[in-house]
């Protein structure tokens, strides 16, 4: 099956800051890809790269969807793909709404601009959008500011809004961050149950390794600007082969044993520049030596499993 | 039998808002042992911040008392007071609005002392000792807060608190603000330093997985109320409130296996409003076990086993993560 996105050494930079450096992943349609990683790391500069919602950063790389180059396309063109094959949701809903303009008329809108319906239609589709995301009574709903609904609702207007024009591809930047964990996994089973039931891809960023175990099919862990690693889900947290992926997943308290033991932890702290000669995570590297001071390029190992590491078995 | 260090006996705090009375805690009974930790979670707006002011002093409680060592804190004024502020101190969440721009930490720390009635020797002596017990360079006195990383922030944070030896910490989501490589270093410090020094904490988090690994026991809070208290093995293994375990299955596990076996329960809308609480139990209108008296009488909370008491007329019926989920599937059913 042909990619329905093809990143290829993707770089963002900021002035002399480099964000992004050389990041490359492809996904299939329907496929949910992981994009995990600490803040700083750059996981939501890619998404926002792929939105072309920079200012004031220079890109490179390319990123091929159906058929056209998404860093290169003008305005007008990107303008026709984002909201309506490309749709993204961000971590605090609360401020990804407008406040004075009524949650139903900003999902209307979104119906208009790309679908060209008229306003009576296009209100009708927001009210089937608002019933599709398990809004409760939906026809009020309609005719609430953002401030006058819960985080978790403000939630399910923006997914509203996402999937209203039936997008090929969401990117969903930390979409459940911001609440509450039983509000959370309400957001989740909706998320699921949208891609699912409409085949549409998602780009999943978040820190939080228990979301991306369930919610994922492929993981690609970011570190300093790269990705370190990428491999199927169930491989990656059965086998995982970076030293920085086998921190993470050691430093995570589990719910329900080991309680007595320390915490594995990651000595130092993030870097967030990647301006870094060398493995980026050497200096926080158990493994480190003379070799890590050249870059370890991103490499296939056993099938499907990336590895950028140098002493990665 | 050891007396409990820090109790509250009907501890209620209400605030006026322009919507009427908000009852952030709403007849709150709760003790901890000397040396022992507590965790206290719940979702936001459940009252447990509130909580953790109320039982070091930082706000009034409304109705009700807070005990500290067993004597009611509400009298207390002048020494008194100034030498109960010693011994309980308080851990924010945000390391970076909880240290002042514009002070060295040590200068921060100093200010700290000296309002305590520390001598200049003895503050000057205290201050390196500390940083390095909170796992910071003695060097790091000179060092601004903007200048080092969120996690060291957090270990300034907790030098502070335990430079007056304090007997009684509340932790309020000490590791919420930071990043998981260094939230598993900030847990393994409180953890060491709790054992060392022998402390009792109030450790106060909204993710389970971090409570399980700090503390012994485990309250669960739920719209001003605590509705359940257990040992963590057995609120784990055999929550007896529906709300617990409703937060149980809700913790995504960090393992692609077991997160598509585990039943769910995927409760019905949010936390309703705490100016206008449901009636009778607060978790009826979300509950999957609900029957017509829970709307009616407010369950008390009851022991069930020594150390586990939950507040909940159908507790027995609870049991396990699994039964809830069962009923909570019968209900979609059904529905």
């Amino acid at each position: 099956m042909s990619a329905l996105l093809d990143v290829c050494d993707l770089s963002v930079a900021f002035g002399d800051t480099r964000a992004v450096d050389g990041v490359s992943f492809s996904l299939a349609p329907g496929e949910t890809l992981g994009l995990v990683g600490e803040s700083g790391c750059g996981k939501s500069t890619t998404a926002l790269a792929l939105m072309r919602l920079l200012r004031g950063a220079r890109l490179g790389g390319s990123a091929m969807f159906g058929g056209r180059d998404l860093l290169a396309l003008d305005e007008a063109a990107m303008r026709r793909v984002r909201g309506a094959e490309v749709a993204m949701i961000f971590q605090d809903p609360g401020t990804a709404l407008h406040p004075l303009i009524r949650v139903g008329d900003q999902v209307a809108e979104v119906v208009r601009a790309h679908l060209g319906l008229s306003g009576g239609d296009s209100r009708a589709r927001a009210l089937d959008l608002f019933r599709k995301v398990g809004i409760a009574a939906p026809e009020q709903r309609l005719r609430a500011y953002p401030h006058e609904l819960s985080g978790g609702m403000c939630q399910r207007v923006m997914i509203a809004a996402a999937i209203a024009c039936s997008p090929r591809l969401l990117l969903a930047d930390e979409p459940t961050t911001a609440l509450d964990v039983t509000v959370q996994a309400q957001i989740l089973e909706l998320l699921r149950a949208v891609s699912r039931e409409a085949g549409m891809a998602v780009v999943l960023i978040t820190h939080d390794l228990g979301v991306v175990a369930g919610m994922t099919d492929r993981v690609a862990v970011m570190y300093a600007g790269r990705i370190v690693e990428s491999a199927a889900t169930d491989t990656l947290f059965a086998r995982p082969a970076h030293p920085y992926t086998r921190g993470l997943l050691g430093s995570v308290p589990a719910l329900d044993s080991g309680w007595e033991e320390e915490l594995a932890t990651i000595p130092g702290s993030v870097r967030t520049a990647a301006d870094v000669r060398g493995c980026p995570f050497a200096p926080r590297c158990p493994l480190a030596s003379e070799v890590c001071r050249e870059a370890p390029p991103l490499i296939e190992g056993a099938a499907g499993h990336l590895v950028a590491c140098w002493k990665a078995a | 039998m050891n007396a409990p260090l820090v109790a509250t006996l009907g501890l209620a705090r209400h605030y006026r808002t322009g919507r009427g009375v908000l009852r952030a805690l709403d007849g709150v009974d709760l003790s901890i042992d000397r040396g022992e930790t507590l965790g206290l979670v719940g979702e936001s707006g459940s009252g447990k911040s509130t909580l953790g002011r109320t039982l070091v002093g930082l706000q009034a409680p409304t109705h009700g008392s807070v005990l500290f060592d067993g004597a009611d804190t509400a009298g207390l004024r002048g020494d008194a007071l100034r030498a109960l502020r010693r011994r309980r101190q308080l851990v924010f969440q945000d390391p970076s609005g909880a240290l002042n721009p514009r002070m060295t930490l040590g200068a921060t720390l100093r200010e700290h002392l000296r309002v305590q009635g520390w001598t200049r020797a003895a503050v000057r002596e205290r201050v390196p000792d500390v940083l390095e017990q909170a796992g910071l360079p003695a060097a790091f006195a000179g060092r601004y807060p903007h200048e080092i990383s969120g996690g060291q922030r957090q270990r300034a944070v907790i030098a502070r608190a335990i430079s007056t030896d304090p007997d009684f910490i509340v932790a309020d989501e000490p590791v919420s603000a930071l990043d998981v490589s260094t939230r598993a270093q900030i847990i393994n410090l409180l953890r060491g330093l709790q054992r060392a020094r022998g402390l009792t904490m109030l450790f106060i988090s909204h993710d389970l997985s971090v409570v399980a690994h700090t503390c012994r026991h485990v309250a669960v809070m739920y719209l001003g109320r605590i509705v359940e208290v257990a040992p963590r093995e057995v609120l784990f293994a055999t929550p007896r409130h529906p709300y617990t375990a409703a937060l149980l299955s809700a913790v995504p596990v960090p393992d692609p296996v077991r997160e598509r076996q585990r039943g769910r329960i995927l409760l019905v809308g949010e936390t309703p409003d705490p100016s206008s609480p449901p009636s009778g139990c607060r978790f009826h209108p979300r509950c999957p076990l609900a029957s017509g008296i829970c709307a009616q009488v407010d369950p008390p909370m009851r022991s069930l086993a020594p150390g586990h008491t939950a507040a909940c007329h159908h507790s027995d019926k609870v049991g396990s993560v699994e039964a809830v989920a069962q009923a909570a599937r019968g209900l979609t059913a059904l529905g």
